[in-house]
């Protein structure tokens, strides 16, 4: 990889947020951002991501620290940083009344480019929105919506690509939608950073981690790597008949058996080379353990995080 | 200069006029020809010639003026209130566009909507009246630089509100009190000296004045006067948006 010596497309360094009132939403992040990759700002609401990219963007002032964009400093030379970030915000916040085409193309001009129908075209059609191109955007719908938002980001053709919570509120179908349309935007080698709370999304998209919490960047890693860390698992049994101890035999799982004894539940890593469920499931039958019902559930972002940060302190 | 970004704005403004054309233009036409019927035909018959001046053909300055402060302030309050109140500011903001060039699509737009009605209502009044413009350039100078200069105001308002009702409240208790006792449809010269030397600190009063002045060659306060306060107005507002970009007042936390 000759990422190690190319400089980064985006530099974070030192960055703080105090808003006025005295609350800090950031403490003092460093972060770079390799030209290309697809990077996810991984945290729970209220972690700092979006004041992260309203300070990139300049829809925040920052406190402390410098951002540069392709080595344009965002406040002193914000012309040029600018013009080479495409921002999709969170909210689906829409010109009910604009034609599609209309405000695309807008955003092209507000970003400084000559008009180019061409551009315009291009962008819509692979975001599939030609067909709509005419339809005024109240008439379409959130999916639709959200790709609209990121067309008029594309339209004057930058260099990074912001998605704050591409998926949030989204439904599953859409979810899966988005993630191809991030999968499309990484073979025309626009580097894409999104934020999102959901553990499966960021592995889904991105090439890089950053796990943001209470305003600090916690750890920055590559997919793999932390998806390991990441992969706690449990499962749950309903029983047909309570317990009330587990059987000595299965005391080489790591169970827990709740407090009325209705259900077990087995802890595990999905990583693992042996996730131990198959002879967990063969013993429990051998010892006469039998359960109506059986659910599994990832371990919630929430739960990493805590865990993460007891790790750090 | 990112002129692709003023004409943006400008032509998203201008188009937005046109969607909403029966409340930015028929309207004020309409009102407009009301008070025209009521005090031009019917009343005005009856009231005695102010200066000289028949008080039907008097009273169409202040009108259009009436009309020019109310529709500037509103139309450039409501441009940037909208995204403000919808979200869609995001991508102003965001955009590689420096403080002026906002100013100039916004205000601009406002500004350019209503002069041009307020040569709608000047061409309507002239349709029920026989009326000199004396000063032809100097009037459309004033309707320009009246129009911009409460764009300026309205696009103030529009960052200061935080809700539809301080939206209109500012026009609704301010500019319309401060357009009827500023010489609308009297001159202030007709007033107790007492009230006269109140009404000029009245900022409308040099507006009327020196735009009736361009219609008639007659006015309560000097042409020099009315123009030099103009300007001062508008460099108030411009001090003052030039530090809201500074701030980030209302825009950037």
């Amino acid at each position: 990889m000759s990422s190690v010596q190319t400089p980064p497309i985006l530099s974070i360094q030192g960055v703080s947020k105090t808003y006025e009132g005295g609350f800090q939403a950031l403490h003092t992040v460093d972060l770079d951002i390799k030209k290309g990759e697809i990077f996810a700002l991984l945290g729970p609401n209220g972690a700092g991501k979006t004041t992260l990219i309203s300070l990139i963007c300049g829809l925040a002032r920052l406190s402390e620290g410098t951002i540069t964009v392709d080595g344009h400093d965002v406040v002193k030379d914000y012309r040029a940083a600018r013009a080479k970030i495409g921002l999709v915000p969170q909210e689906l916040t829409t010109d009910a009344f604009e034609t599609v085409h209309n405000t695309v193309s807008f955003s092209r001009g507000l970003f400084g480019k000559p008009k180019d129908p061409a551009v315009v075209e291009r962008v819509l059609k692979s975001l599939t929105l030609w067909e709509k191109r005419d339809s005024q955007l109240r008439q379409l719908s959130g999916g639709m919506k959200r790709r609209v938002l990121i067309a008029k980001a594309l339209a004057h053709e930058p260099d990074i690509l912001f998605l704050d919570e591409p998926t949030a509120g989204v439904d599953v179908s859409l979810r899966r939608e988005m993630w191809a349309v991030v999968g499309d935007l990484r073979k025309t080698g626009v580097t894409v950073i999104l934020t999102t709370h959901y553990i499966e999304e960021a592995e889904m998209m991105a090439d890089r981690i950053g796990v943001i919490a209470g305003g600090k960047l916690i750890l920055v890693e590559d997919k793999a790597e932390l998806m390991q860390k990441l992969g706690h698992k449990e499962l749950t049994l309903v029983l047909q008949e309570p317990l009330t101890t587990i059987p000595p035999a299965l005391s080489e799982f790591d169970l827990a058996l709740s407090e009325d004894g209705q259900s077990l539940t087995y802890s595990y890593d999905t990583r693992a080379e042996r996730t131990g469920i198959g002879s967990l499931m063969r013993l429990l039958a051998e010892n006469g353990v039998r359960f109506k019902d059986i659910a599994t559930k990832q371990s919630t972002l929430e739960e990493i995080f805590v865990g993460l940060v007891e790790e750090t302190r | 200069m990112n002129i692709h970004a003023v004409a943006a704005i400008y032509k998203f403004e201008m188009a937005r006029a046109w969607r909403t054309v029966m409340q930015s233009v028929i309207s004020p036409v309409i009102s407009t020809s009301l008070y025209f019927i009521v005090f031009g035909a019917a009343i005005g018959s009856r009231i005695q010639e102010v200066d000289g001046i028949a008080y039907g053909a008097f009273i169409v300055p202040g009108l259009i003026m009436l009309q020019l402060l109310t529709q500037s302030i509103s139309n450039a309050a409501f441009g940037i209130y909208f995204p403000r109140f919808a979200g869609t500011i995001y991508e102003v903001l965001s955009a590689p566009v420096s403080a002026f060039e906002v100013v100039l699509g916004y205000v601009g737009a406002a500004a350019t909507k209503s002069i041009i009605l307020g040569l709608i209502i000047l061409g309507t009044a002239m349709a029920f009246i026989d009326l000199p413009i004396a000063h032809p350039i100097l009037m459309l100078v004033f309707l320009v630089l009246t129009a911009v200069t409460f764009a300026l105001f309205g696009f103030i308002i529009g960052i200061w509100a935080d809700g539809f009702e301080k939206l209109q409240l500012v026009p609704l208790l301010v500019v319309t009190p401060l357009a009827f006792l500023g010489g609308s449809f009297y001159s202030i010269d007709m007033l107790p000296p007492f009230w006269r030397d109140v009404s000029l600190a009245n900022p409308v009063v040099y507006l009327i004045s020196g735009f009736r002045w361009a219609f008639f060659e007659s006015s309560d306060v000097s042409i020099v006067v009315s123009l030099t306060m103009t300007l001062v107005f508008m460099g108030l507002a411009l001090a003052f948006i030039s530090w809201i970009f500074k701030t980030g007042w209302r825009m950037k936390p």
